[in-house]
């Protein structure tokens, strides 16, 4: 009898087994799923989209066919080059100074913990700081403030970059082997020209990587550019004025009645997401590589 | 030491092989040292350099700090005169109509401003999305850990991080394209028929914007995160704890469930409130899809609006002062909030992930 019930049991146990592997497995399809379907539109949506036009030239009037979207691939780029300018150096001195200099100490702790608090930050949230420290400042003798400008969402988008960039460095840098550094300051060279050009430089691959993809992060961003950069629907380039940009445009063609700007969406978001994918990619490779050849 | 020295030193990059010059006038200055101490004096006292480069890396992070307080700041200022109007019950009330009773929540027009729909909005999709992305995260993060050919592991991790590095005007991009008109056609209306008798799923919102677009949309967004954390949560479980379940004679999901699962628990929490974080923040592809209507509804398939979507919406037109300050209450709640959350969620990881090497062998 007690036999009889412990092959049932056993018969109940395997069967849950199976059960939960194919739930596990159904789970990851239904995640893939997703993925490959947003993929194959864009791919599908985008390239039957994109021609030279796209690259060339700036957008159509309201209503009319053709016209591309250069104005906002080169606002975007000049968006994305001051938020680096902002993002990079500081982003790195943080991470430099947490692996380097704050290794297990309070300050640290706290300022690792404070990035990644910053780093969840909503984007929205950054874009009505930006809007209220630089469009919404009156100071007579500042003419940069008190209005939509470039300036206001590269200081946004720099903003968001560095906790990402900060925090990466940091784990590249912890990477490098002690013997490196000792090496170095053995020799006798400062302790900032070995942070430099021996520790640095070791995990610049890495560090390299980590930029991009916050880059890449902040090239989709929308919602701080909202109410800073504003969009333009013609060209511009100078950092005191309204700027388009590459996800706005995509923002505003996506809730357009016309057929062909809807087009031109899909064709701006195959942009984006081809730059996402190539950064996204080359950080897996470099760091799956490890930064130092030999590092165990 | 000479304090010009190291002036030079900070100036000049080529540090190394170019003693020719100091020397001479370290040798002139303190002619009774051994040539190897005229050397290293003529390089230079790094002292100064040091100094000021570890001042320079301090406030570069000091900086994190300086932002947060100055988001903050800038949050409280501009919202000062909302807070003079209403105080808190912006939170919580709202003016009736004096004609059909109903309450009007926001109104730009007339100037009646309460966050009640926003708040609402946020947390019943914030809400839906984690009851679609926990279940499937969980289960992805068991397969790729625990049963996943090693083959397979490495791509399918890469797609997820993939999944999270998608711009979130894409997703809505493709939410507005693709997922609303499928919502439309076939799943509202099938949701109206088996479970409409629950008051959740009602049939008069033809457009398949609302709650329940933008939790799904939400899920597929937080999905990667949820699920990458609580992989890497997983792993952090000492490969002692799975080989004495197994030892017991359990069979694989009973190893996962007690070895794993049990273990983890904490991390996977912290995952999921990091997830939340995530959701509740959310602006673009929430704009694009929850139908942008300040109302409260019980239907899950209505219209509604979430906190971030309406500062999306109404800030860069807003119509006054007292809107826009409104409009960055909002906002300000939202930093509270995410902030809140995202530390519980980050303190919980680590109380799991640290330490595990030690415990790992």
């Amino acid at each position: 009898m007690s036999t009889g019930a412990f092959q049932l049991r056993s018969r109940f146990r395997a069967v849950t087994d199976h059960t939960v592997t194919v739930l596990a497995v159904l789970a990851t399809i239904l995640v893939i799923v997703p993925l490959a379907v947003i993929f194959a539109e864009l791919i599908y949506k985008g390239v039957s989209s994109l021609n030279w036009d796209f690259f060339t030239k700036v957008p159509a009037p309201e209503g009319e066919t053709g016209g591309g979207m250069a104005n906002a691939i080169v606002g975007s780029a000049v968006l994305l080059g001051l938020a680096s300018v902002i993002g990079i150096p500081i982003g790195i001195g943080s991470g430099v100074y947490l692996a380097e200099f704050g290794r297990g100490t309070k300050l640290a702790n706290a300022v690792r913990f404070t990035a990644d608090v910053l780093n969840g930050v909503p984007s929205i949230v950054m874009g009505v700081t930006a809007y209220a420290l630089i469009v919404a400042t009156h100071v007579s003798f500042l003419p940069f403030l008190g209005h939509f400008s470039a300036l206001s969402g590269g200081v946004a988008l720099g903003i968001m970059m560095i906790p990402t960039v900060c925090r990466s460095t940091e784990e590249m840098l912890l990477m490098v082997p002690h013997a490196v550094r000792e090496a170095a300051l053995g020799l006798g060279v400062p302790n900032w020209r070995s942070v430099l050009s021996i520790t640095v430089r070791t995990a610049s691959p890495g560090i390299i990587t980590g930029c991009m993809l916050a880059f890449a992060r902040v090239a989709g961003e929308t919602a701080p550019l909202l109410f800073t950069a504003l969009g333009n629907q013609f060209w511009s380039t100078s950092l005191n004025e309204p700027i388009a940009a590459l996800p706005l445009q995509i923002f505003i063609y996506a809730n357009s009645p016309y057929e062909d700007q809807r087009r031109m969406a899909w064709a701006g978001a195959l942009v984006l997401i081809v730059l996402i994918v190539l950064a996204v990619s080359l950080v897996r490779y470099v760091t799956s590589r490890g930064v130092l050849k030999g590092n165990s | 030491m000479d304090s010009t020295l190291p002036e030079i030193r900070i100036h000049n990059p080529q540090t190394e092989p170019a003693p020719e010059p100091e020397p001479a006038v370290a040798a002139a200055a303190a002619p009774e040292h051994s040539a190897v101490r005229r050397y290293l004096l003529a390089r230079g006292n790094s002292a100064v350099a040091d100094r000021v480069f570890k001042v320079l890396m301090l406030l570069c992070a000091l900086s994190i700090f300086v932002i947060v307080a100055l988001i903050a700041y800038q949050l409280i200022d501009k919202a000062q005169l909302n807070w003079a109007q209403s105080g808190l019950k912006f939170f919580y009330t709202a003016v009736k109509n004096p004609v059909t009773g109903q309450p009007q929540y926001w109104d730009p027009v007339i100037g009646n401003f309460s966050a009640i729909p926003f708040i609402y909005g946020t947390l019943v999709s914030s809400f839906l999305s984690l009851l679609f992305a926990v279940p499937l995260a969980i289960g992805v993060a068991i397969f790729l850990t625990e049963m996943c050919p090693r083959f397979l592991r490495g791509p399918l991790a890469f797609l997820t991080e993939l999944l999270a590095a998608i711009p979130s005007i894409i997703y809505g991009l493709w939410a507005v394209f693709v997922l609303v008109p499928l919502l439309r056609e076939y799943v509202n209306p099938a949701l109206f028929k088996s479970l409409g008798w629950t008051g959740l799923f009602s049939d008069d919102n033809p457009t398949g914007l609302g709650y329940m677009a933008a939790g799904i949309i939400l899920a597929i967004m937080i999905l990667p995160i949820i699920s990458s954390l609580t992989r890497e949560v997983m792993t952090a479980v000492p490969h002692s704890q799975r080989e004495a379940v197994l030892a017991l004679g359990a069979t694989r999901w009973e190893m996962i469930r007690m070895g794993v699962l049990r273990n983890a628990r904490i991390g996977i929490v912290g995952a999921v409130i990091l997830g939340l974080g995530r959701a509740l923040g959310e602006t673009m592809a929430v704009t694009m899809v929850i139908g942008n209507t300040p109302e409260v509804h019980k239907s899950l398939l209505a219209n509604g609006a979430s906190m971030a979507s309406v500062i999306a919406n109404e800030f860069a037109e807003a119509t006054s002062d007292l809107h826009r300050s409104a409009l960055v209450e909002i906002g300000l709640a939202l930093f509270v909030v995410t902030i809140i959350v995202n530390a519980i969620a980050q303190l919980l990881v680590w109380a799991v992930t640290r330490g595990t090497p030690s415990q790992a062998h």
